[in-house]
Parts: structure tokens; C-alpha cells; sequence
């Protein structure tokens, strides 16, 4: 683990774009030439990374949105696999 | 999953908008048609901005503005416009050739997402031998305003048998000029590079170099600077899953309006492709019958209708069987199962030939006017 922290602020990576696809009915995210279909976690989790919210923060609406717990773990790991494959980046 | 669409048939989610055929380049490799000036006119701008509304409607989001030089449209920013406007995410394929500081503000304002710019290579004089122009300073300075506009840089150098051995070259040049993204793609053999196969397919030898100089400078510089190898098809033992299976992904609309489900599909035999200009998209798409001929595997013939690998390549590429074998619907001879692979081992053991002899016989073929005037439409084999 590279141990993310519950305060860090995760963003879209510049230059990447994530939008909701009604003909495919999913979230996806784009980027020069290519293009990710996101299951309906992913797009939930990613919808949420607006660079304001902390992860702790997106971990909690998550939690209240599916009526669920113990997310955090779950949410942390897709979050470093997003930041580790550039689509998502750390805003201070 | 395939999505709402009919027949399980999934949307075009891949657009290409070839707006031009006209260029200042004339480059050797360049996959247009070889008679590309015999086609008709070129779209004008309202149908291209309703051609962009179906496709949106269709469900397509990836959009690449080519050509020929899509600069040269005065209309690109009006087209970027509409496209950013319907939510695609807008790609602009470029030699950079009319790219000024006033054009890039203008398309970034309008919403382009993405500029990739190509070079023949990393040495000025190569670069401009090989596009029968001086343009690699202009491209240094477009790769400039780039940066200074904010967008990734991504270079495109197609490689062949008169630049591979400057690969180190051309990754340095890439290096100093800041890119995050590098394609180093192999020519791979329709349109004019076809006519000119046997000057730029490149001997074993040279790609193994090229291969391992890439390697080396990819462990050298690390994740900040993304390489992309392409080898040319003909040195691969299975094909390639060409446009993800023509009529599954991908949809192109060349300048004259003729919708293509892969675009070099235009060579193809027996197939009438519709024009945008007379038929709306979702019919071209879904019922057309040029766009549903390849589609599933009924038109499959041996090895490929029961080879266990059909739903993963789908055959390979149907242009490169129909050049290389004269049928569209054999298995791509790049495939060792294929019976006319040895078409692909003559070309590199030719290849091999020709890079130990040196200099060669035929000339050149640059992509021109006046020349695509006088060629046929391609078929059989290219000249040795």
C-alpha cells in the first residue's frame, strides 16, 4: 500500500475527462485517443474526485449514497490504482 | 456490454472525420487512397456539423479530425465547436503544417481536447526528403505553442526502413522537445506506402535495433515519457483485431462524404459505401449493407471460420488480405495459419534482400496531386 491518506484531494487528471454516457448507459473517462467504460462503482467514485472533496470525505457520501459501510478500504485501493494508471492526480 | 443499438450491434463510439484530402506534405507511407484525387468534393461545413450531431446521437464520443492536412480547412474551428459542443472528446491528427499561435487560441477556445502532431523524423533533412518539404522547424515551433497551450504533447513518427535506424534520433528529439507521449509507428502497408512497400518495409535486423534501442530509452527515462513500438503487421504471426472488427467500433467519414467502417476500407471491392450526403448515419450504420458485410462471421472463409481465435482477431485486416491475396474475406496472410502467409515472409525476406544491397531500384513515390491523377485504384501487387 502506498498508505493514501484520508485528506488527500483527488482530481480528473489534466487533459482527462470523465462524462456520463446515456447511450452506453456508463460513466466514461476519456483522454487523447482513448477511452475507459467504467463499471458503476468506478464512476461513482470517480464522479465524486472533484479535487475538494477528501477522500475520507468521498469515502462518507458513498457510504450515505449506497447505504452501506467499511467502503474505505474499497475506495482507497481504486483510488491509488486511478492515481497509478494517471487518471486521477492530487490537488493540495 | 453492447449497448441499446439494434441487433446487438453496438455503437460507433469512434469517429473520424477525414475533412480533407489536400496536404502540403506528400508523404511516402501515407495511407490515403492513391486516387484520392479522382473522388468528389469535399463536404462543406454544414453537413460536416450535422454529420457530428448523428454521430453524437448514435452514441459516438471519440472524435479524430484528419485528413490530408486538416488545418487547411478554414472551417476547423467552427467544426471543433460543434463537436466540443455535443460532448466529444476532440482529437486533432496534424503535421502542424498552418499551425500559428492565432489558430491554436482559437481551437483551444472552441474546445479542442487534443493535438497529435507527426513527424517523419528527427533529423531535418530525412524529415523533409521524406515529406518533399522544409517543415521540421515549423514543427519544432508547433510542438511549442503545444505546450504553451496547455496540451499533452503526443508525437506520432512513422518509422520505416529510410528512418528506423534513427530511432535513438527521434526519441531524443522527442525527449527535448517535452513529450508525454510517443508513437513510433511502424508504416504498416495501404494506400501510398503500398505502392512504395519495397523501399520502406524495414529488414528483421533493423526493426530488432530499433526495438531494442526503444527498450533502452524507455528504461533510461521512465513513466514521464509514454513510448508506444507499433511493428509493422508484417513481421507478426497473428493479425492484428483490425478497427475491433469492421462495423463494431469505428466509423469514418472521408472528405467527400462516402462513410467508411475502417479508412482504408475504401479500396475494398463489391461494396457500394453510402454517402452522408444522401443517407443519415444511423442508417449508414445499423443497415447499410457495405457497413454490415463484415460484421459476425458469415463471411468468414477456412482457416479463419473455425479457428478458436475468430472472436479475438476477427480475421485480421480485411484490406490487407484484399491487396495481399485479391479476396477481402481470406484471413489477413499475416496470420502463420493463413495459406498466403508466404506472401508476408517473401515481402521481409525481400525487405531483408534490399536493406543488405542499399540503394534500389525504382523510385520513390511521393504523394501527390498530379500523380494520383494518374494511378489506378490499388490492387494486386505493389511494384518491387
Amino acid at each position: 500500500m502506498s498508505g493514501l491518506d484520508g485528506s488527500a484531494r483527488p482530481a480528473i487528471a489534466h487533459g482527462m475527462r470523465l462524462q456520463w454516457e446515456p447511450v452506453q448507459e456508463a460513466h466514461v473517462l476519456l483522454y487523447p485517443e482513448g477511452m475507459v467504460k467504467l463499471n458503476g462503482s468506478a464512476g461513482a467514485i470517480l464522479e465524486r474526485c472533484d479535487g475538494v472533496r477528501t477522500v475520507a470525505q468521498i469515502v462518507a457520501d458513498l457510504e450515505r449514497a449506497f447505504g452501506s459501510t467499511n467502503l474505505s478500504d474499497d475506495v482507497t485501493a481504486f483510488v491509488e490504482l486511478a492515481l497509478e494508471r494517471g487518471w486521477l492526480e492530487l490537488r493540495e | 456490454m453492447t449497448a441499446p443499438g439494434k441487433g446487438g450491434i453496438g455503437p460507433p463510439l469512434w469517429l473520424l472525420l477525414e475533412l480533407t484530402y489536400r496536404c502540403p506534405l506528400h508523404c511516402v507511407f501515407c495511407y490515403n487512397p492513391t486516387d484520392f484525387a479522382a473522388t468528389g468534393p469535399e463536404l462543406p461545413t454544414a453537413e460536416w456539423l450535422r454529420v457530428l450531431r448523428e454521430a453524437r446521437a448514435l452514441g459516438a464520443v471519440q472524435l479524430g479530425l484528419s485528413g490530408g492536412e486538416p488545418l487547411v480547412r478554414e472551417d476547423l474551428e467552427p467544426i471543433v465547436a460543434q463537436a466540443h459542443a455535443l460532448g466529444f472528446y476532440v482529437n486533432l491528427i496534424t503535421s502542424g503544417v498552418g499551425m500559428t499561435e492565432e489558430r491554436i487560441r482559437a481551437l483551444k477556445g472552441a474546445g479542442l481536447d487534443h493535438i497529435q502532431l507527426s513527424f517523419q523524423d528527427s533529423t531535418r533533412e530525412m524529415n523533409d526528403f521524406l515529406s518533399s518539404t522544409r517543415t521540421f522547424e515549423l514543427k519544432a515551433r508547433v510542438a511549442e505553442l503545444i505546450r504553451r497551450h496547455d496540451y499533452p504533447m503526443v508525437l506520432n513518427v512513422v518509422l520505416h526502413r529510410l528512418n528506423i535506424d534513427h530511432v535513438g534520433e527521434i526519441l531524443a528529439m522527442a525527449e527535448s522537445l517535452g513529450a508525454q507521449y510517443v508513437e513510433l509507428a511502424n508504416t504498416q502497408y495501404y494506400g501510398w506506402a503500398w505502392l512504395n512497400r519495397a523501399h520502406l518495409l524495414p529488414s528483421r535486423a533493423q526493426l530488432t535495433r530499433a526495438e531494442a534501442v526503444t527498450r533502452a530509452f524507455r528504461e533510461r527515462v521512465g513513466p514521464r515519457m509514454q513510448i508506444y513500438f507499433v511493428v509493422p503487421d508484417y513481421f507478426e504471426t497473428r493479425p492484428k483485431a483490425c478497427m475491433n472488427g469492421l462495423g463494431n467500433v469505428f466509423l469514418g467519414v472521408a472528405p467527400d462524404g462516402t462513410a467508411l467502417p475502417c479508412h482504408a476500407a475504401r479500396m475494398l471491392p463489391g461494396l457500394e459505401f453510402p454517402n452522408v450526403r444522401a443517407h443519415d448515419l444511423r442508417s449508414i450504420w445499423y443497415d447499410s449493407a457495405a457497413f454490415n458485410h463484415f460484421r459476425g462471421e458469415a463471411w468468414m472463409k477456412e482457416p479463419c471460420r473455425s479457428c478458436p481465435e475468430r472472436q479475438r482477431d476477427f480475421g485480421g485486416c480485411r484490406c490487407q488480405a484484399y491487396l495481399l491475396t485479391g479476396d477481402a474475406a481470406n484471413a489477413d496472410p499475416v496470420c502463420e495459419l493463413s495459406p498466403h502467409h508466404h506472401l508476408v515472409t517473401a515481402a521481409v525476406a525481400e525487405a531483408d534482400r534490399a536493406a543488405a544491397a542499399g540503394a534500389h531500384r525504382t523510385p520513390l513515390i511521393f504523394r501527390d496531386h498530379r500523380i494520383s491523377i494518374a494511378v489506378e485504384p490499388q490492387r494486386g501487387a505493389p511494384a518491387s
